[in-house]
């Protein structure tokens, strides 16, 4: 109350607005005496899908928190939509859709009243008539008068997504919106996000899925709280310099607990019924599995390195920078 | 995908807006929460009904000492009277005036009747000689209709003893109460307003004090702070639908207490419910800042109990007001329920205008705005 802030609460639309919706530099954020992001920068375009990837409690929701002015950062800051984050939070909050890792609309209210409610809050003009037009896009007239904690997984994240965009957002933040949902139900909700980027809308999302990383124009990698790549990925991937071979064959346990130990291989990782073998330096790498190549038991054949390769890769580095 | 959004047009006047939006979403909730429902209507008549059984029904058994001081035929008539009603317990009879008050004061006996030297030769010549009566009023509810129920039976039994017809007057005598811990003297009147008061301060405060803590629990508030929704607009539209709530619960009490226990309402009708919307929302607001300040839906109970607890200890419902200390008086000055009780009191059973009660009007206003500034300003916008 009373602040700066207020005189923008009811601010214009960033009518053409500004090419580089998000915008921020050298954020960071502590609980107590963590760190939990750490000097983060982040660039995203108008109409870019953007991937937000890092394993688990690498800071990932806090940082989006940040973004829309849940949190406020201990260092570094930026805009959003060409607002301020630390001091013009309510206008940045007018024009973003958040949908939250954890479903957080009210399960004691039916899907109707829940997006009523957010049409309301949002001061639309018919919030009535936008709520039961959102219900008919998402496909939910059957359940419109189903209380929504009653609702399944999927529904429930289809639900969310609906309450973001009701409001006409120009930019999305959806944490983890797909975790759980069935593959069908994934691929439309992905379908639905390209649609609404084409329409000129600004998502960041954040994933645990490589599918998913892959279908964003642009990803980041965070690994404890620490930016550790960025770009398309095509461009992380060849940035990463990681060489990779696959093995099939028998005994693949125990040769992965083997490799893992040499000079030269930097990852080791069952995928399938076979065996991804990475290292940053190729000939380093082509020595260390040497050795094994003549084994009979064993195929061997030189691969692209996959997104997944290039993450955990990054991630036992990070473990090693940071821990 | 786009094409498809109806009615994403924008209007101004958000304030309004947002607070109705607020408050229409806590409607539908509290329809859906069958428990806090029947709470809202069962704990205003259930205690309505306890309190009122304490109040319709006489004392029973209420154990009673005697000190004669003359042995005469009255004193005795009046000492079998009260041994065989079962208003009074009769419990023995005291020797000496320190016995006597020892008793009372020990709990022995809540209740004394002291039958003065030259009673009975007084009474004979007309000269209406006072029967001592000593009330141990700490349990007013209880004295106070005993002494109503004594003045009768000492009649009767004065009728009795001189064979006299019950129409018949009887000797002229008085009745000199000596209400011992509690100077003011309580009738059953008192209760009901005052009553209305204490349900009314318990149900709002714990209505409002889970409110905000709720939705932090539930992991809502995440969506709501992400949401260009002021504080300001929250809190009202988390109170408004309570003052209705307050209201319906005012009228059941309030009429309950007209119809089945005969409570006057002398003065203005209109006035006592706009008081009573203005105590209901005071209260609403402080249980609401207790929302803002607790961690948890567990802690915000505790806070309202806490603030519960002096409301009846110190705001004249259970001790008159006067009688308790200065340190004690100041306290009750700011408590609501002292405030509310002046105004409920004075309206219902002696008909006090607003000019009267303008003193306590402003003090429950100005709690309720330093309730709800606190409110907004120690409202986390953020989840740091
Ligand atoms: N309010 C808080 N107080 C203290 N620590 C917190 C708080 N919120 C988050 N953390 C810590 O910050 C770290 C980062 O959490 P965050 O939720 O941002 O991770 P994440 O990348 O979203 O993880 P996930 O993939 O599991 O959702 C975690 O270690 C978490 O325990
Ligand atoms: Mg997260």
């Amino acid at each position: 109350m009373g602040s700066a802030d207020d005189a923008r609460a009811d601010a214009p639309a960033p009518a053409a607005g500004p090419d580089v919706v998000i915008d921020v530099h050298g954020l960071t954020k502590r609980f107590g005496d963590r760190t939990v992001v750490r000097d983060l920068s982040m660039q995203v375009r108008r109409g870019q899908i953007y991937g937000f990837l890092g394993p688990n409690g690498s800071g990932k929701t806090t940082t989006i928190r940040m973004l829309c002015g849940l949190l406020t950062p201990d260092a570094g800051g930026g805009t959003c939509l060409g607002y301020d984050i630390r001091t013009e939070s309510r206008a940045i909050k007018r024009y973003v859709g958040y949908m939250t890792q954890r479903f957080s609309l009210y399960e004691d209210l039916s899907v109707r009243e829940n997006l009523e409610f957010v049409g309301r809050v949002y001061g639309l003009s018919d919030p009535v008539g936008a709520a039961r037009a959102a219900i008919a896009r998402l496909g939910l007239e059957g359940r419109s008068e189903q209380l929504a904690g009653t609702l399944s997984g999927g529904w429930k994240q289809r639900l969310a997504l609906g309450t973001c965009i009701l409001p006409d957002p120009q930019l999305l933040l959806l944490d983890e919106p797909t975790a759980g949902v069935d593959p069908k139900a994934r691929r439309d909700f992905w379908n639905e996000i390209h649609a609404l980027a084409a329409d000129g809308l600004t998502v960041l999302v954040s994933t645990h899925y490589m599918d998913e990383a892959e279908r964003c124009h642009a990803i980041a990698y965070i690994a404890y709280g620490v930016l550790l790549a960025r770009g398309g990925v095509e461009e992380v991937v060849r940035a990463s310099g990681l060489s990779t071979w696959t093995v099939s064959g028998v005994g693949l346990n125990d040769l992965g607990a083997r490799l893992a130990r040499t000079p030269g291989v930097d990852m080791v990782a069952p995928f399938g019924a076979n065996l991804h073998v990475a290292g940053r330096d190729k000939a380093l790498l082509e020595a260390a599995i040497a050795p094994y190549r003549s084994d009979p038991a064993l195929s061997w054949r030189p691969d692209r390195a996959t997104l997944e390769d290039v993450f955990i890769d990054l991630m036992s580095r990070a473990e090693d920078n940071f821990r | 995908m786009n094409g498809g959004r109806a009615g994403a047009g924008e209007r101004d006047g958000g304030f309004l807006r947002r607070t109705w939006a607020m408050l229409v979403k806590e409607l539908l909730q509290l329809r859906r929460d069958r428990i806090t429902f029947a709470t809202m209507i069962l704990i205003p008549l259930m205690q309505l009904l306890l309190f009122g059984y304490a109040i319709n029904t006489n004392p029973r058994n209420l154990p009673a000492i005697v000190l004669m001081q003359e042995e005469s035929d009255v004193g005795r008539a009046i000492l079998t009277a009260m041994r065989n009603t079962a208003y009074f317990s009769f419990v023995r009879q005291a020797r000496t005036e320190a016995e006597f008050d020892r008793l009372i004061a020990d709990g022995t006996a809540q209740f004394g009747v002291e039958i003065p030297a030259n009673f009975e030769r007084a009474l004979r010549r007309g000269e209406r000689p006072a029967l001592l009566v000593a009330a141990d009023a700490t349990d007013p509810v209880a004295t106070g209709s005993a002494l109503a129920a004594l003045n009768g039976l000492v009649r009767t039994a004065l009728r009795r003893e001189r064979g006299l017809p019950d129409e018949a007057p009887p000797a002229s005598f008085e009745i000199r109460t000596h209400a011992r811990y509690n100077p003011a003297a309580v009738t059953q009147l008192n209760i009901v307003p005052g009553l209305l008061g204490i349900i009314l301060t318990m149900t709002m405060l714990i209505f409002t004090a889970l409110s905000v803590t709720r939705e932090r629990e539930r992991g809502t508030m995440e969506s709501l702070l992400a949401m260009p929704i002021r504080p300001v607009e929250i809190m009202l539209g988390k109170i408004l639908p309570y003052v209705g709530v307050g209201f319906i619960q005012a009228a059941i009490i309030v009429g309950a207490g007209t119809l089945v226990f005969g409570v006057p309402i002398v003065g203005n009708l209109a006035l006592l419910a706009a008081l009573s919307t203005l105590f209901i929302a005071t209260n609403l607001s402080i249980g609401y800042t207790f929302s803002t300040v607790a961690q948890n839906q567990l802690q915000a109970v505790q806070m309202a109990f806490m603030f519960f607890l002096p409301n009846i200890l110190l705001s004249g419902f259970m001790f008159p007001f006067a009688g308790m200390p200065r340190w004690a008086q100041w306290i009750g000055e700011v408590l609501p329920l002292t405030h509310y009780l002046r105004i409920t009191r004075g309206i219902m059973l002696k008909g006090t205008d607003l000019a009267t009660l303008q003193y306590d009007t402003l003090m429950l206003a100005a709690a309720m705005l330093v309730a709800m500034t606190i409110a907004v300003l120690r409202f986390r916008q953020t989840l740091d």
